[in-house]
């Protein structure tokens, strides 16, 4: 936190520095990347630690664990779980069609898979909650078959497909397209089928990078509101996310237990964060070993 | 007999129309129920929705916004990916993760964090009240919450470009005599033009698009500090659909343009590889990767 008190361009005196950098400007943008973080995300983020640490240890633990919070956390990482795992099938998919085939309008099919990064997300929630609503254009073909999906958990992992999806595809994409095709002759010249090829050749090489889009995925899920809320229902105990827990905290003025929700959010947050991390790292590796 | 590395025509044309149709459920269906919706009752009350007072002052204070926090994230991202990418410290992964920090926090946390620091019962609540400052729940807390959102866009886009092209250019920049600003402005920013650009719009689409960080600090006070997506909210928790959906397919719109613009970006620095890829191998480039395509909006 020290680090946001410094002035821009007041980092430690470059005489400590053995050798002479040979471009400028180091102090200046370290020191205002530093100043401008801590003043934008640090300060703030500590904000709501400090919070937190005001309450006792059984305060904290009552407001993390009562029965409707308990049951936000079913379903917030519940249906994460369950729109991140139909998002490495699909992203796969969806990948491997852009990246092996062409087919007419490929460009665009290409550009339309960040549509869920670029449409905002109160907007997709709208339009997906008027699709499978009763009356919706899909919803008035599963009501007669006594499926709803609108206003139901199953709603909110439906959203979350959407808002995942791009996670997938952009982190398999680039890997698929960088894998060796001499490898999948060898393995065809060894006698393999095609099918053997795929799991034994190509699918270990896409391996981390689709673990990578999962995490992504589901880390993206977790934390997400927008999409969610128009489509949930938002009944207690039953449909209920946790970050609609955290606002509904926060609109009774319970601020402190707000803030202990939220900092076991964040928690999770900085744990996926960190596997993340992992996880690109081990893919760096794996196809730093092929090059 | 010559070998076979893709999957017969069967298959294939499985593959494709699976992966299309998957698609057209999930990303086409959503985007045109949009406009269908939007225009359900005609041109008329197309106009009409977007006519309203409370609608056109949702559209300045997301154009505000977005005018604010965009180009103070891309001086953010320029100054961090430069000490980031062009200089060795101690530390640097931690301050990468600690950059990427903001994609990982759940809108609704972000927008909390800036009420427990500027609210009422906040750290500077007090101060504030005494002075007659308003923060949270009026236009400057929304501001806030919307920089924190969008805070790691450009320097994540920035960062992996300039560590790719290295520092020979700059170095030579230096050597024939250009200054520090020289150097930036005729060397280095040629060469990340199209990566800035592509983070420059993929900030401003999440900055005008964010709901749920904003929500929690706009305190939701008509005409006044309503976004774009929090009026589209509110409008159709009245259940005036038709307004609803026809101030969001302004922002689907928006997501179009910024679709089509980065399209462009991307073909332009493929393009640009190529130049650079079929000049002599003197110095091998290291290969730029095309706007960092995990960053979520």
């Amino acid at each position: 936190m020290t680090t946001a008190t410094l002035p821009a361009g007041a980092a430690p005196a470059s005489a400590a520095r053995p050798r002479r950098r040979v471009l400028p400007g180091f102090h200046l943008t370290l020191g205002y990347t530093l100043f401008y973080l801590g003043l934008i995300v640090l300060i703030p983020l500590s904000a709501l630690l400090f919070k937190t640490f005001t309450l006792t240890w059984p305060q904290f633990w009552e407001a993390v664990t009562g029965p409707r919070v308990m049951a936000s956390y079913r379903l917030t990482f519940g249906a994460s779980l369950i729109a991140a795992l139909v998002n490495v099938v699909a992203g796969l998919l969806v990948a491997w069609v852009l990246v092996r085939y062409s087919f007419p309008g490929k460009k665009i099919v290409d550009a339309l898979v960040d549509l869920p990064f670029a449409l905002p997300t109160a907007v997709a929630g709208i339009s997906l909650t008027a699709l499978l609503a009763g009356n919706g254009w899909i919803g008035q073909y599963l009501e007669p078959l006594g499926i709803q999906l609108a206003f139901q958990p199953a709603g909110v992992v439906i959203a979350l497909i959407f808002i995942g999806l791009p996670f997938v595809v952009r982190t398999v994409q680039p890997v698929l397209e960088d894998a060796e095709k001499e490898l999948e002759e060898a393995a065809m010249c060894l006698g393999a089928t095609r099918w053997q090829t795929f799991t034994k050749v190509i699918f270990p090489t896409i391996a981390p990078a689709l673990l990578t889009g999962f995490a992504m995925a589901f880390a993206r899920a977790v934390g997400e509101y927008g999409s969610v809320i128009f489509i949930a229902g938002n009944v207690p105990m039953v449909s209920e996310i946790t970050p609609l827990i955290i606002i509904g905290k926060l609109e009774q003025y319970d601020y402190a237990g707000a803030t202990a929700v939220a900092t076991v959010m964040l928690g999770i947050s900085f744990i996926l964060l960190l596997v993340i991390d992992a996880l690109q790292g081990w893919q760096r590796r794996r196809s730093g070993d092929l090059a | 007999m010559s070998i076979r590395t893709t999957e017969s025509r069967p298959v294939r044309v499985l593959l494709i129309a699976l992966a299309l149709g998957f698609m057209a459920l999930f990303l086409v269906m959503p985007l045109a129920a949009v406009f269908t919706e939007a225009l359900r009752k005609g041109w008329d009350a197309y106009w009409e929705a977007l006519k309203e007072p409370d609608a056109w002052s949702a559209i300045r204070l997301t154009l505000i916004t977005a005018a604010v926090a965009v180009p103070l994230n891309l001086v953010f991202g320029v100054a961090a990916a430069w000490a980031v990418a062009k200089f060795d410290f101690k530390g640097k992964s931690f301050l990468i993760t600690l950059i990427d920090l903001p994609f990982s926090v759940s809108p609704v946390v972000a927008g909390l964090i800036y009420v427990l620091v500027f609210g009422a019962q906040g750290w500077l609540g007090p101060w504030l009240a005494e002075h007659d400052i308003r923060i949270v729940f009026a236009v400057p807390g929304i501001i806030l919450a919307t920089i924190f959102v969008t805070f790691p866009f450009i320097a994540r886009e920035l960062i992996p470009l300039m560590q790719a092209q290295g520092n020979d250019e700059e170095q030579a920049a230096q050597v024939l005599g250009a200054s520090g600003w020289q150097t930036f402005w005729y060397v280095t920013l040629p060469n990340i033009k199209w990566g800035l650009i592509y983070g420059v719009i993929l900030c401003n689409a999440r900055a005008m698009g964010e709901f749920g960080a904003v929500s929690v600090v706009s305190g939701h006070i008509r005409g006044q500090t309503n976004t774009m997506p929090l009026h589209v909210e509110i409008l159709y928790n009245e259940y005036q659909s038709v307004a609803a959906f026809a101030v969001a397919s302004l922002l689907a719109l928006l997501a179009l343009v910024t679709l089509a613009i980065k399209s462009v970006v991307e073909w332009q620095q493929s393009r640009e590889r190529e130049a650079t890829a079929s000049l002599p191998p003197e110095k091998p480039m290291a290969r730029a990767v095309p706007g960092h395509a995990t960053s979520p909006v």
